[in-house]
């Protein structure tokens, strides 16, 4: 008997005699029979050419590990890249919760069959709305740049106005999604995205440049918080009553991992807080680990805006006890179709499970820790980098977990320096020098709870004996 | 020995499971992260002296405090409360698949885990393999000529066409006369949805009474204005469109794109070529068809296939190999820039990958031919139940690989539909199977897909099951209508999800409006919550 007429482990009725039995049941001659919907010149012409099976387990297993083998991990080497996707601590319990078979395999099921899943992504909701002082969490959208862009079409929705302005230094990787979210100009739904310089001396929004530019068709102003190039905005407070004056939401981007020293948007005006959820025990998975969160208080008019799915408590027909279940289920694509708040479906729900558990395990002491620790480790990256002769520190003393780092006077790329840092097991930070040219050779690094001073200390002592 | 045919009974779990935020105790902690070192505070000083006047945070936020045994546990017992296809999932639209632990294994070790998209790409060499290496077996099975895998979902995929379409036309000159998409009511609600969210105006085709939209239909609605064909075939319903070639040809005929949404790919995998049909492009659902798991909702990946004319319009980057060597290609001046930031969920692609080499081309094809027997011949037994009628009864030939059925002649005898009748499902173990999309051409209707993973005792075991419920109707309808009896909790009663005062997506809000608010105090209201109005809009 040759392997291709073995029983699949995958599949049952390849057992011998299986599909007969059926056939027969059927009164059906052959399988061919049960196509006689497909006309013939529909069936393709070209074989299929696909490499040959790998029908044991084992074989499958050697293959993907070797292919896989041939990528570098930031485990073995000291990785300092950041920008939309951050290497963080994984707690094993985060692991172990989001590889059980139950949530890993479940579709769908009733507010019911399917509680436990359920409950997990209202915790989600609670404790990114305690960390937020928010009411309101949808379902995680696809990623931080999606998130804001339905937050911007939100906040078009709400005002019935087309302009959004954004920072002038805004991560292009986001900037490239909110735009295709934003729609060509001969669109008629089309929104204008205007930018917003940035002050020189500190890298923050330049509020005089920002109130110049609002106005009567402006819907959101949308800024993030720490930037994407690290510095702390502080003048959101301003930003966000400019906005309102003139009629404008604020929308703000937020690291969750900092909420527990720094003030959540809400606290200052913000009317939609998005940003990212993979910092939230997620791990990299080489980008596949992103998610976005869309969060606002509860007020109606916002609320039937979502987009998404919005998990609420429900309650029973026993007294007391606690449901959850879909609110305002027939304002998305599901329900309405076209006439819906964007669109919705397959996110990145599983990963909200491992939000839950992550955000259970540190709790507010461990928010207040973790954010310390990174705050302090990253200003100490600074001042070792800024000692190296050749590097300067862009905005020093103004960031949170990621800063910019100068190369310029050092006579190199950043290109040149990343190579020679990778050949001594270390992943440089992202290069800025082609998407931010004014900055001369620069990049973003980032220093997270995962980075001891010895590693940081390590790196200075390379890039001196690199540059 | 047990008859294939004797139901099963089942028990869940239920552990009365606190909400987290009602667990532990002050001081608690699952977590402890190191002070910083004394270097680093000696050279820095206190991190709170580090933070902007002004932006420091002064509440602690109201989250749980517990230990990190709790909250295992916790999570455990809700692991526990979740059905998630333990027993037999038979989810129309979904094709429930094994999932292969050992790949799972895989994804979860460093080389894929503990990577960074933005790592040099000579350090990616194994993951961007992989991407080429799937990209040329969807090739393959759709002749298509390049595939991405930005999309985070079908729908994504769907929008990504959308996206796509519009480079397209831009580029011609016409994006302001081409504003309109095509699809039928039947068709997957992402499609109309995500073209409308791209800026077009959609038209939906109804269904003529053998399933599908007319010819006729279609030909009256393109027309110069004609951007995008979206549609899928066959149906929810197991019927196949056998006129899709004119169907495509009428609207290239006028210069519109094609695109196949090849959800419902597992019954005609290996059989047809979306290329050959005519198509420009077209989206196959690696979490369903191609063996990655469900997730609840994701991670998933949309992957989005085209033709070499649409090629240079797909979001950057490809991933693309010169030599040996593989690297990401944002050399695109056309593209339509980005669905999604990165390159997609690898982990998915790395499982869909395995998936194709487990499979192989016969392994496939195989598993397309099981998928449309393993329907039919539920659909037979089903056919046997009183109270269910079949989509289109009179249609005469054998579905494709699901087919919707429907309680209506239930729902009329003794007021059993399809909610009640999904959540008694679950009292046997089994998932509560999916209804159909809005809108429901099919009073109460339900669309149970075997696919290839499922025996032919398991499909007995699910007929059993209808067929207890369907004696249970006639005889005894309450013990339907207040199912679910053996579930974590009772019955929803889901009255507060359309009541901004009662619904609470957040703990803060539920107890806001439940636990503080005295009925007519007025805390709880919005008024009550937004300090400053004036800011709030």
């Amino acid at each position: 008997m040759s392997a291709a007429q073995r029983s699949h482990p995958w599949m049952a009725s390849s057992a011998p005699g299986q599909i007969e039995a059926m056939l027969e049941e059927l009164g059906a001659g052959s399988v061919k029979e049960l196509f006689e919907q497909i006309p013939q010149d529909h069936y393709r012409s070209a074989p299929l050419d696909l490499p040959p099976a790998l029908l044991s387990e084992s074989e499958l297993r050697s293959d993907l590990l070797a292919t896989l083998k041939r990528n570098d991990t930031c485990e073995e080497n000291l990785n300092f890249l950041g920008a939309g996707c951050w290497q963080h601590h994984v707690p094993g319990v985060v692991d172990e919760i989001v590889g059980r078979t139950e949530f890993v395999t479940n579709v769908w099921g009733s507010p019911q069959s399917d509680v436990g899943r359920n409950q997990a992504w209202f915790e989600f909701n609670s404790q990114l709305g305690a960390l937020l002082n928010m009411d309101v969490v949808q379902l995680p959208v696809y990623s931080w740049g999606c998130a804001a862009g339905h937050a911007i079409r939100m906040a078009a929705r709400l005002t019935g106005r087309n302009r959004v302005l954004i920072s002038a230094m805004s991560d292009p990787e986001r900037r490239a999604v909110i735009e295709t979210y934003c729609e060509p100009q001969e669109m008629d739904s089309h929104i204008t995205i205007e930018t917003v310089a940035t002050d020189p001396a500190t890298g923050r929004i330049d509020v005089a440049d920002l109130e110049a530019k609002l106005g009567d068709d402006v819907a959101a102003v949308y800024f993030e918080n720490p930037a994407y190039l690290g510095s702390i905005e502080t003048e959101g407070a301003t930003i966000a009553k400019s906005a309102a004056a003139a009629g404008a939401e604020t929308i703000v981007g937020v690291d969750p991992l900092s909420l527990g020293i720094l003030v959540p948007p809400a606290d200052y005006g913000a009317n939609i807080v998005v940003g990212p959820t993979q910092p939230l025990g997620v791990h990299m998975n080489g980008g596949g680990g992103v998610g976005g969160f869309i969060a606002s208080h509860d007020i109606e008019r916002y609320v039937r805006q979502f987009n998404g799915f919005l998990v609420s408590m429900d309650h029973t027909e026993v007294p007391g006890q606690h449901a959850f279940n879909l609110a305002c289920a027939h304002q998305n694509s599901y329900g309405l179709r076209e006439k819906a708040n964007d669109w919705t479906g397959n996110s990145v729900y599983l990963w909200v499970v491992a939000n839950a558990a992550y955000m259970s395990l540190l709790g507010p002491e461990g928010f207040r820790e973790i954010g310390e620790l990174i705050l302090s480790r990253a200003r100490y990256a600074a001042k070792r980098l800024a000692a190296v002769p050749g590097v300067s520190i862009r905005w020093p003393d103004t960031h949170f977990k990621e800063f910019v780092v100068d190369f310029t006077d050092a006579g190199k790329t950043v290109a040149e320096i990343n190579n020679a840092l990778r050949g001594r097991g270390i992943f440089g930070g992202k290069d800025l020098s082609s998407e931010l040219p004014d900055l001369g050779q620069s990049a973003l690094y980032c220093v997270t709870e995962i980075h001891t001073a010895s590693d940081i200390d390590r790196l200075a002592n390379t890039l001196e004996e690199v540059l | 020995m047990r008859k294939d045919s004797e139901l099963r009974e089942f028990h869940a779990a239920a552990w009365d499971e606190p909400v987290v935020m009602e667990l532990g105790r002050s001081g608690a902690r699952g977590q402890i992260f190191p002070a910083p070192e004394a270097e680093v505070t000696k050279t820095v000083g206190n991190a709170a002296s580090l933070i902007p006047d002004g932006m420091a945070r002064n509440d602690a936020p109201e989250l749980p405090e517990l230990t990190e045994f709790e909250v295992q546990r916790h999570y455990l017992h809700l692991s526990q409360q979740v059905l998630g296809m333990m027993g037999i999932s038979l989810f129309g639209t979904c094709t429930m698949k094994y999932n292969s632990k050992m790949v799972e294994q895989l994804i979860n070790r460093p080389e894929l885990a503990e990577t960074h998209p933005l790592q040099h790409p000579d350090a990616l060499q194994g993951t961007m393999q992989i991407i080429y290496d799937l990209d040329l077996m969807l090739r393959s099975l759709s002749g298509m000529q390049r595939f991405v895998f930005q999309a985070g979902g079908g729908a994504d995929a769907a929008y990504t066409m959308a996206a796509v379409a519009r480079a397209y036309w831009q580029e011609r000159g016409e994006l302001d006369t081409r504003d309109e998409v095509i699809t039928s009511v039947q068709a997957h609600p992402c499609n109309p949805a995500t073209s409308a969210a791209a800026g077009f105006k959609v038209i939906s085709l109804p269904l003529e009474e053998n399933g599908y939209p007319s010819l006729q239909a279609l030909k009256a609605a393109v027309s110069e204005r004609t951007a995008l064909l979206m549609i899928n075939n066959p149906d929810d319903m197991g019927i196949y469109n056998p006129e899709i070639k004119e169907w495509v040809k009428a609207v290239k005929e006028i210069g519109g794109l094609c695109f196949y949404d090849h959800a419902n790919f597992n019954g005609v995998m290996g059989k047809l070529s979306a290329r050959e049909l005519g198509f420009d492009a077209c989206m196959f659902m690696l979490h369903k068809t191609f063996g990655g798991p469900k997730g609840g909702g994701g991670p998933a990946v949309g992957a989005f296939g085209c033709s070499d004319e649409l090629v240079p319009y797909l979001p950057a980057p490809v991933i693309a190999k010169d030599g040996e060597r593989y690297f990401p290609d944002f050399d695109r001046p056309k593209s339509c820039g980005k669905i999604r930031e990165f390159w997609g969920n690898v982990p998915i692609v790395v499982r869909a990958y395995a998936w194709v080499r487990a499979m192989g081309a016969q392994g496939i094809d195989l598993a397309s031919d099981i998928s449309v027997v393993t329907n039919n011949y539920m659909d037979k037994k089903l056919g046997e139940i009183r109270g269910l009628e079949k989509s289109h009864p009179d249609f005469p030939k054998w579905r494709m690989e699901m087919t919707r059925w429907g309680l209506g002649p239930m729902q009329q005898d003794t007021g059993v539909g399809t909610v009640a009748a999904a959540n008694r499902m679950a009292d046997f173990g089994i998932d509560p199977w999916w209804m159909s999309h809005e809108p429901w051409v099919v009073p109460e209707p339900f669309t149970p897909e075997a696919g290839e993973l499922w025996s032919k005792e398991d499909i007995d075991q699910w007929v059993a099951a209808v067929q207890r419920i369907s004696d249970e109707a006639y005889s005894e309808p309450e013990t339907v209508l207040n199912a679910p009896h053996n579930q974590p909790i009772a019955r929803v009663k889901g009255d507060w999800m359309e009541d901004p005062d009662q619904w609470a997506m957040t703990w803060r809000a539920y107890v806001r409006k439940h636990l503080d608010a005295a009925p007519g105090s007025g805390a709880g209201t919005v008024d009550a919550i937004v300090a400053d109005p004036e800011n709030r809009g």
